[in-house]
């Protein structure tokens, strides 16, 4: 079966490191977004981008909340770029066992960035006023299916990190909990 | 529910290794706001005049301002508060960073500290856990070094450190507080950590901090931000560079050194040396800072970059801000390489950035001078740069006369005798003031000086221009977006000072418009200090994003109090009347009050008498400085004006004078 073209927007963010001043403004105005009601609290614990930052070694690396990854990597990486050292797993963006971010504090819940969806532009970068974030968009065309099924894959993402946590079973009732009293 | 603040504070008693978090009166936080406002009730409440800086009985108070932790832009000051063992007053020291944000986020607005640890401690402070640890192995280290040991033995990447180095632990007058790109310098606090064995206390916090208007909030602070961008592209013209544009002088920034250094003194502020800034030395200063300076940094949820890291060659790196750039290169007439290079050292050491330059300069001249002897300076290099050093390392490890100078110039002249004191000269409140030396007379900036309890002119000016602009047409143009005035007045105060003849200082502004403008200025530090909110977005700048106008909008949409500017300037009123009135009962008096004697040249008795009567009078005060029962009523401070009736320092008929007592008591 061959779906419809749909034409999608693709947003990226540049992220330039020599223009980080590692003020993380970026991460309390995600946690505000975020919070529910909106804005109504701040806890940069609770962002979807982290600024791994070590000022000693000029160390500033915005870094978005990507996929979960149930399990940590067989192997891990460490990148020396400019004679410069990052820390181990800098770059990634999932939400791993191997480390706290991207995490709910209290739930240990995975956290995903979402692009602000809804604003005109994510608030990181919004908020960075030395564009160290600047937002670039543009349009591709896809298979519609390919829509769906990210949202499915989405909803699947977070069921596996919920059955991760409580069991599989567990998730099992609630749900049919849930149902019954609908 | 509490919005902005946590409601709780951490009780610390070092001496029994009690820990308590303690619940606080909301009602206080409308009273006396937050931040310093809060802190200085606590330490009227607990710490009475008897009470010496280094007793267990002094507290040591670190305060997260009040809308720290909130998306106000630049508001991330940590206010540290005790008794100075300097001068013996109460001393208020304030640093920026990632401190009080982290604190807020560990559910904590303060934490105060009482008694003393037998052995050298660390407070390690993790949301709900607190524990006080062993810090034996950090004894003698460097604060950076301290910190960063720190955090890999806790493997906390992410905990903020506020530490004390060498200094903080020998109890060096001027010690301060260290905390990687800020620190708390001024009035020893330093060292009264240091008494109490306290090394660092460490902060991580992963919950929530509300506001209560969530939406009108944002709104506030997106107007601040679009300020910020408006006046970046919109420097103001006619006033010296680091005034111009916003933040904390632009030291880091700018290679400009022209204005300050050849406006300033040089040596133990001897010297002004008036064509000093030529293009060779220009050309050199440049290149250093460009060789050592890694990048421009920021504190927390701020866009300005007024910190910098710098990397000597062959040293550890470090970060520095502001004026700490220029003041060891100045006091040792060398040039900027020296003058970073043993800024590292001094940063390790955990000193302040203004006593410490000064002290070394003043021992010199006194040993130039044949005060200090061959045998007191035993052991010092010739080499001029290197006897900075060598001054350094003796005064933190209180070695020889390294002992005597750890007490700051005015301690250490009286110590030394023989004529010290005329050296000691630049001096308020027996705390080491800024290398400025003037001609004429200001006003403004006597009543500032005078008066002044923050003990740092840069912590009382600001948002009214420092010096007239030469013509009307300039002027105009300046009053016409001024919007930050409290009242309209202000700008005819401005648009009719003249550089020359009859409307030009001393006589102009009279000596209303000076009381009235240093009222001003003064209002707007102290609200801030209550807010935790930095000066270089605020109080310190001519046309500041953070004014009288929005200040009480961000408290209620913020932390949910009902505010409006009348009830803000009174409630700073309120707290600074306190720290006035903690300080008369420490001793100060109106005799306290003056700016060293060679600050200006041309010096106008009557009119700086004239100038004082009014100011006090303006600010409820009887002609010693001490706030009058009716003020005190007034501020609902019934409680401080029956201190004082009890005390002797109030009688119960009015205005009466009080005995006068001095803070010139000497420690044990």
């Amino acid at each position: 079966m061959t779906g419809e073209k749909k034409k999608k927007i693709v947003k990226t963010i540049r992220i330039d490191l020599d223009k980080c001043n590692g003020c993380r403004s970026c991460e309390l105005i995600c946690s505000a977004f975020h919070a529910e009601p909106k804005y109504s609290s701040n806890n940069p614990a609770r962002a979807r981008i982290r600024l791994i930052r070590d000022p000693i070694r000029d160390v500033y690396v915005p870094v978005y909340a990507g996929d979960y990854a149930p399990a940590e990597c067989a192997g891990r990486d460490k990148y020396t770029i400019d004679g410069k050292e990052y820390d181990e797993c800098a770059f990634c963006r999932a939400s791993c066992p191997s480390r706290e971010e991207f995490k709910e504090p209290d739930s240990g819940l995975p956290l995903k960035c979402d692009m602000c969806e809804g604003e005109e532009e994510p608030l990181c970068v919004k908020w960075c006023l030395t564009d160290a974030l600047v937002l670039e968009e543009r349009e591709e065309e896809v298979e519609e299916e390919a829509v769906e099924e990210e949202e499915q894959e989405e909803l699947e993402v977070g069921l596996e990190s919920l059955a991760d946590k409580y069991g599989l079973q567990k998730i099992l009732d609630a749900v049919a909990r849930m149902s019954m009293k609908d | 529910m509490r919005y902005a603040e946590t409601g709780v504070n951490l009780e610390v008693d070092l001496t029994r290794g009690n820990i308590e978090r303690v619940h606080t009166d909301p009602q206080d936080t409308e009273l006396y706001l937050g931040g310093l406002g809060t802190s200085t009730k606590i330490l009227w409440d607990r710490v009475p005049p008897e009470v010496e800086p280094f007793s267990p009985d002094n507290l040591l108070i670190f305060a997260a301002g009040l809308l720290c932790g909130t998306p106000a832009t630049g508001c991330n000051r940590t206010i540290v508060s005790t008794i100075s063992p300097q001068t013996l007053l109460m001393a208020f020291s304030m640093m920026g960073g990632f401190w009080a944000p982290e604190l807020k986020y560990a559910g904590y607005d303060k934490v105060i500290i009482r008694g003393k640890s037998p052995d050298l401690v660390y407070l390690w402070i993790h949301n709900d856990k607190v524990e006080i640890r062993d810090a034996s192995h950090l004894k003698g280290k460097g604060a950076n070094e301290t910190a960063e040991l720190i955090r890999q033995e806790l493997k906390q990447p992410k905990a903020q450190v506020a530490a004390i180095g060498l200094a903080g632990e020998n109890r060096v007058y001027y010690a301060s507080i260290e905390q990687g790109r800020s620190s708390a310098s001024r009035g020893g606090i330093g060292a009264v950590m240091g008494d109490k064995g306290l090394k660092a206390i460490v902060v991580r916090g992963t919950n929530d901090i509300n506001v209560a208007r969530p939406a009108e909030f944002m709104e506030l602070c997106y107007e601040v931000i679009k300020y910020i961008k408006f006046r970046e592209d919109n420097p103001i013209p006619g006033v010296i560079p680091i005034l111009a544009v916003l933040g904390s002088p632009q030291e880091m920034a700018i290679h400009d050194e022209r204005w300050h250094t050849e406006n300033f003194s040089w040596g133990n502020a001897r010297h002004r040396r008036k064509g000093f800034w030529t293009p060779e030395v220009a050309e050199e200063w440049t290149e250093t800072l460009n060789s050592m300076r890694t990048r421009l940094i920021s504190c927390y949820n701020c866009p300005m970059e007024c910190g910098a890291t710098i990397s000597p060659p062959g040293q550890p790196t470090f970060m520095m801000k502001c004026f700490s750039k220029l003041t060891y290169t100045m006091a040792a007439m060398s040039n900027l390489d020296f003058g970073m290079r043993i800024a590292q050292r001094a940063t390790e050491y955990g000193v302040d950035g203004y006593s410490t330059p000064q002290v070394m300069a003043f021992a010199l001249e006194l040993y130039e001078n044949g005060i200090l002897t061959d045998d007191d300076m035993s052991g010092m290099p010739s080499e001029n740069e290197e006897r900075f050093y060598w001054l350094l390392d003796r005064i933190v490890r209180r070695e020889g006369i390294g002992d005597v100078l750890a007490n700051g110039t005015h301690w250490a002249a009286e110590q030394i005798g023989k004529g010290a004191d005329a050296y000691a000269h630049n001096n308020i409140k027996k705390h080491e003031q800024l290398p400025l030396k003037l001609s004429m007379l200001n006003p403004i900036y006597f009543l500032m000086y005078c008066t002044g309890e923050k003990m740092n002119i840069t912590q009382i000016e600001g948002q009214f221009p420092q010096a007239p602009f030469p013509k009307r047409e300039h002027r105009e143009k300046f009053v016409k977006d001024w919007f930050q005035v409290p009242d309209d007045r202000f700008k005819q105060y401005f648009l009719d000072w003249e550089p020359r003849g009859e409307n030009s200082m001393p006589y102009y502004p009279t000596v209303e418009m000076s009381c009235d403008i240093v009222d001003w200025q003064e209002r707007m530090h102290y609200i801030d200090d209550a807010l935790g909110m930095c000066t270089g977005l605020s109080s310190f700048h001519i046309k500041p994003p953070y004014h009288i106008h929005n200040i009480p909008k961000f408290m209620s949409a913020g932390a949910g109090i009902d505010m409006d500017e009348d009830k803000l300037s009174k409630a700073a009123k309120r707290y600074r009347t306190l720290v006035r009135a903690f300080n008369i009962r420490r001793g100060l008096r109106r005799t306290d009050e003056k700016p060293p004697d060679d600050h200006w040249k041309k010096r106008f008795p009557e009119l700086e008498k004239e100038l004082l009567d009014t100011y006090y009078k303006f600010k409820g005060w009887n002609n010693e400085g001490i706030p009058t029962k009716e003020s005190l009523q007034e501020l609902d401070l019934d409680y401080v004006s029956e201190d004082l009736v009890k005390r002797g320092i109030l009688t119960d008929s009015e205005n009466a004078p009080s005995q006068e007592t001095s803070t010139g008591k000497e420690l044990e």
